[in-house]
């Protein structure tokens, strides 16, 4: 459908438009933000600087670029996929050259007025990229094979760009959302398979080989992969982040040590309390019950983007929510079974909780767009 | 480019589908991060709620104060002084170097002492206090705490150190404290927490070392909450420990520092005891060193000086030394004899200065002989043919026994280190060791206490308290623990027979008292405290034939570590004995000469319960012993201190 099939007089026009917004997902996002500026108030020791106050300024900036992106007709991002694709592409490739080392890794462009990092944009841009190309293409040709390695290449190169940096848990996520995406958009589920099959077949060979003549990996790699699966293998090491963030949560118990009460984050046992493990801070505090309400309101964000997508006819709308879903999703349930000792650490925020600008800008950016399809989606009647 | 509707239908279709089978994968992924959340706080709530309290709080401990020792009326031997140290906190102090520079004009920093707190400092925490300076004096402390404002980061701390104020007098006896090493901790099983603390202080030797638990005290406890750097929060709840116990010990100060005094000069040691109790009132060894300069930390030099002296300072000649007892064990081979009554009254043996057993001449020290002698003539005179025609009537195993009895190859116990157990031989014994067959020659030299026998000063002096009082007496050192008395030394009556002992008590008072008995030079002339004893000289060295030919050569001829060992045992008042004396002084030559002065001098110190008055003496040894009495006051310690109750 090109946007001359939308029925443009049937979509609401000019400030009305505000009226006519995703309402409750806009609500859910501000509640999630809501315990994030609770939690980095309590883990700076019950203060709004240094990361409550920035992150609430951030947050209200992020709201009205999601308002405004919003208010642009979603035809227009549609158009604006492939230069938005290209563009990330660019600055990732620059960071290569300009980047700013941060935490033994290249991966932002200093702008300013903030640190841009290209990899959190191509979250964005990917997932509408490959909406704009499957919207694109014909419905018989979406499992011919060339047809499928198109999508599986746009994928790639920034996949490839993000793992040199490297930050091996962005380019995670970009994979499982771009593959997911290609699952949502109908390609036949056997190139699934089949891939699913080879990885797990090489990872198999992988630790097979150990010990024998034909080893693939230095037995040092060997080593790192066992730290990397269990970290509790190195307790001074790498496990003691894990290990501190599991006494974190479960001293929580049901109800929590109370607000301001958690000794573990208290007392600087958790490691990077402010970013990627605050949600241990929030089990800690607010126990099981804490916890578990965060689950659930992340669980209805998606929830609501869902429905929203499948209720909206056009297909570069819904795939583009539906990206923009999984996307939310994979974020935080990487970041949760990490501080939970269900991954290996790889280095994911909680989206919208942790301390973090331009995670919490791009993030917007993309609820924003999910935002402009509800609102621009195409009408029955008159 | 308009699609068919069916298409775009069938496309929507397929990503609903598409679309529920990711929201199913979604919904079960969230279970599962639900379902481990449960587990983590609800199911192991409890376990991991202990973690984080062990994380969080940390034990410290409060060292607890040392007992302190004192002797049996109350003067203070060992005490603990408030020891001030200057500390500087990193973090505080901002720039370090030039907080030392600043602290240096105020008080003197050793150099060393620096380098190496600045090195602990750059290893350690920033909140750690790093100690600059030790002992400092309460001038120096006063001139920093008027300075604080400008030296940042720098505080004073107090601790309590040991001190022995008496010194020297009690080096060998309470030994001394010293920071806990690395050996001591793989040494003790088990160690006690405390221990572990930096620069904590533990007995090291003699009676601080061997009753270190009991002085030591419980460490208190501190709980506080320390952060994941180790930075005390707060403290939650404080437990103060016990402090160590206080004991007294038997001596008496007043004299120890009299007998110690006396000694100075010689190797020599020397033990005053309680001849009914056992109570050791003295036990001093001759030269000493400085204990305190062991609680801060002796120096290379220092060391070297006390480890190279001949005269071994460092050694506790009283219970580590063993010396061949000579003829102060002829009352052991002649009780032997008595008990077994193999000498008949009135017996007598004629003495030519030497007697042939199995072809073996063995010689008298008098080489003129002493003609007929009987038991108390022997004794008086010291004859050793006697005794080698007794060893060979009685035989080895009578008179180890006997020696056993009175307390000669037993290692008594009493809390000082290195207490030895000295040696009287028995056939098994030269068999185990030399793997030879005991001759009767062995026994001959036993009976005068040459050849294997050993005893120590300790065992000398049980032993003259046994033969004074008929019980088998025990030394005791410590006195009370907390107060509480402990028990006494006295014993049992050994079951020998009173006539036996009475005739060797006599025998022993003819010793000295008798105008041709070997210590009569030694005696005392007050009546009321006339005292029995024994000389004994043992020989270092083998006098060969040849030598004996041309004459024995004179101890005053030979070098020092080849002259004999001179001994005396005794013990007063004769007709109601109190004090058992022993002194041995090394190469101090003939028992009469070097060793009887001294244990007379002693016993009349400890009869006296001080200066004794001159007229106890010999009317021509009064001008002697006026200027000796003068020399010594002056270097007595105690000499001064009134109070005692024993004047």
């Amino acid at each position: 459908m090109s946007y001359l099939e939308y029925t443009v007089k049937n979509v609401p026009a000019g400030p009305r438009k505000i009226l006519f917004l995703n309402w409750p997902l806009a609500l859910l996002l501000a509640a999630v933000a809501g315990v994030g500026f609770l939690m980095l108030y309590s883990v700076a020791g019950g203060s709004f600087s240094p990361w409550a106050e920035p992150q609430m300024k951030r947050f209200a900036a992020g709201f009205v670029l999601m308002l405004m992106v919003a208010m642009v007709p979603i035809w227009f991002w549609r158009s604006m996929a492939g230069v938005a694709y290209l563009t990330s592409l660019l600055l990732l490739v620059a960071v290569e050259f300009f980047g700013s080392v941060g935490m033994g890794a290249q991966r932002w462009i200093d702008l300013g007025f903030m640190r841009l990092q290209p990899s959190e944009l191509m979250k964005v841009t990917l997932v509408m990229m490959l909406a704009a190309y499957y919207d694109w293409l014909p419905a018989f040709r979406k499992s011919r094979p060339f047809w499928v390695l198109l999508p599986v290449i746009l994928i790639l190169i920034p996949v490839a760009l993000v793992l040199r940096q490297p930050d091996l848990g962005t380019s995670i996520l970009l994979l499982a959302a771009g593959g997911g995406l290609m699952f949502l958009a109908g390609v036949h589920w056997a190139y699934f398979a089949a891939v699913i099959a080879a990885i797990v077949g090489l990872i198999t060979t992988v630790f097979q080989s150990r010990g024998t003549e034909w080893q693939l990996l230095k037995d040092y790699q060997y080593r790192r992969i066992d730290t990397f699966l269990d970290p509790g293998s190195d307790p001074l090491g790498a496990g003691y982040h894990i290990t501190q963030s599991k006494i974190a949560l479960g001293s929580g118990g049901w109800t929590g040590r109370g607000f301001m009460q958690g000794t573990q984050s208290r007392l600087n046992f958790l490691p990077e309390k402010h970013t990627d493990f605050i949600f241990t801070t929030l089990a800690e505090e607010f126990g099981f019950i804490g916890a578990f309400s965060l689950l659930a309101l992340y669980a209805l964000i998606i929830l609501f983007c869902v429905v929203s997508a499948l209720a909206n006819k056009d297909r570069f709308s819904s795939l583009l929510t539906l990206g923009i879903a999984l996307n939310f999703f994979l974020f935080f349930a990487v970041n949760m079974s990490m501080v939970m000792g269900l991954a290996p650490v790889v280095g994911v925020p909680l989206p919208l909780v942790s301390y973090g600008g331009s995670a919490m800008l791009v993030l917007m950016l993309a609820f924003g767009l999910a935002q402009s399809a509800h609102v621009h989606r195409p009408r029955q009647g008159h | 480019m308009k699609r068919p509707r069916i298409d775009v239908e069938a496309n929507h279709r397929l990503l609903s589908r598409r679309a529920a089978i990711l929201g199913g994968v979604q919904l079960a992924f969230v279970g599962a991060l639900g379902a481990r959340m449960q587990f983590l706080q609800v199911d192991q709530a409890d376990q991991f709620r202990l973690l984080a309290e062990e994380n969080r709080i940390n034990i410290r401990l409060i060292p607890p104060s040392r007992g302190e020792i004192f002797d049996r009326n109350g003067v203070p031997l060992a005490r603990n002084v408030p020891s001030y140290r200057i500390v500087i906190v990193r973090e505080d102090a901002g720039d370090v170097e030039e907080v030392v520079q600043e602290l240096s004009k105020l008080v003197s920093l050793d150099p060393d002492e620096v380098v190496r707190a600045m090195a602990e400092m750059k290893r350690s925490a920033p909140f750690l206090p790093i100690t600059f300076a030790d002992e400092v004096s309460w001038d120096d402390l006063s001139r920093v705490s008027v300075n604080a404002p400008a030296l940042p980061g720098v505080t004073p701390e107090v601790g309590l150190s040991r001190v022995y104020p008496l010194g020297s007098d009690y080096a060998h006896v309470l030994g001394y404290v010293g920071p806990v090493s690395d050996y001591d901790l793989e040494r003790i099983e088990d160690p006690d927490q405390l221990l572990r603390i930096p620069r904590f202080q533990i007995g090291k030797v003699g009676v601080e070392a061997k009753i270190e638990e009991t002085l030591r005290g419980k460490a208190g406890a501190r709980r506080v909450e320390v952060n994941a750097a180790g930075r005390v929060m707060r403290e939650l709840d404080r437990q103060e420990g016990i402090a160590g116990s206080d004991m007294q010990l038997t001596i008496d100060a007043k004299l120890q520092s009299y007998v110690q005094a006396r000694l100075s000069g010689e190797s020599a040691s020397a033990v005053v005891m309680d001849a009914q109790s056992g109570d050791l009132l003295a036990i001093s060894s001759a030269p000493t060193f400085d204990p305190n300069l062991f609680v801060r930390g002796i120096s290379s030099r220092d060391y070297k000086a006390l480890t190279e002296n001949k005269y071994r300072p460092l050694a506790s000649k009283t219970v580590q030394g063993t010396y061949p007892p000579g003829s102060t064990f002829k009352m052991i081979t002649a009780m032997a004899a008595l008990e077994a009554g193999l000498i008949g009254p009135d017996e007598t043996v004629y003495c030519p200065g030497h007697l042939t057993v199995s072809g073996r001449r063995f010689h008298c020290w008098k080489r003129a002989g002493h003609g007929w002698v009987d038991l108390e003539t022997s004794l008086k005179r010291s004859c050793d043919v006697y005794y080698y025609d007794l060893a060979v009537k009685v035989g080895i195993e009578k008179i180890t026994a006997m020696a056993n009895r009175f307390g000669l190859g037993e290692r008594h116990d009493i809390p000082m280190s290195a207490v030895a157990k000295g040696l009287t031989p028995t056939k098994d014994w030269k068999r185990r060791v030399h793997d030879q067959s005991w001759v009767v020659g062995d026994t001959v030299n036993a009976s005068i206490g040459q050849g294997f026998m050993l005893a120590s000063p300790l065992q000398l002096a049980v032993m003259t308290a046994r033969l004074a009082s008929g019980t088998a007496v025990k030394p005791r050192l410590i006195k009370t623990i907390d107060g509480i008395e402990q028990p006494s030394g006295a014993g049992e009556s050994m079951g020998m027979n009173e006539n036996n002992l009475r005739k060797m008590r006599r025998a022993m008072y003819e010793v000295v008292n008798d105008r041709r008995g070997t210590a009569y030079g030694s005696r005392i002339i007050d009546d009321a405290v006339r005292m029995a004893g024994k000389t004994g000289t043992s020989q270092v060295r083998n006098i060969t034939a040849a030598e004996r030919r041309a004459g024995v050569v004179r101890n005053e001829d030979l070098p020092w570590e080849r002259r004999d060992h001179a001994l005396f045992v005794n013990f007063a008042p004769y007709d109601n004995p109190k004090y058992a004396v022993a002194v041995v002084v090394e190469h101090g030559g003939g028992g009469s000469k070097a060793a009887a002065p001294i244990a007379r001098d002693v016993t009349l110190q400890a009869l006296y319960g001080g200066e004794p008055p001159l007229e106890a003496y010999p009317t021509k040894d009064r001008d002697r012993i006026k200027n000796q009495q003068q020399v010594l006051r002056g270097v007595q310690p105690l000499a001064n201190i009134a109070g005692s109750d024993q004047a």
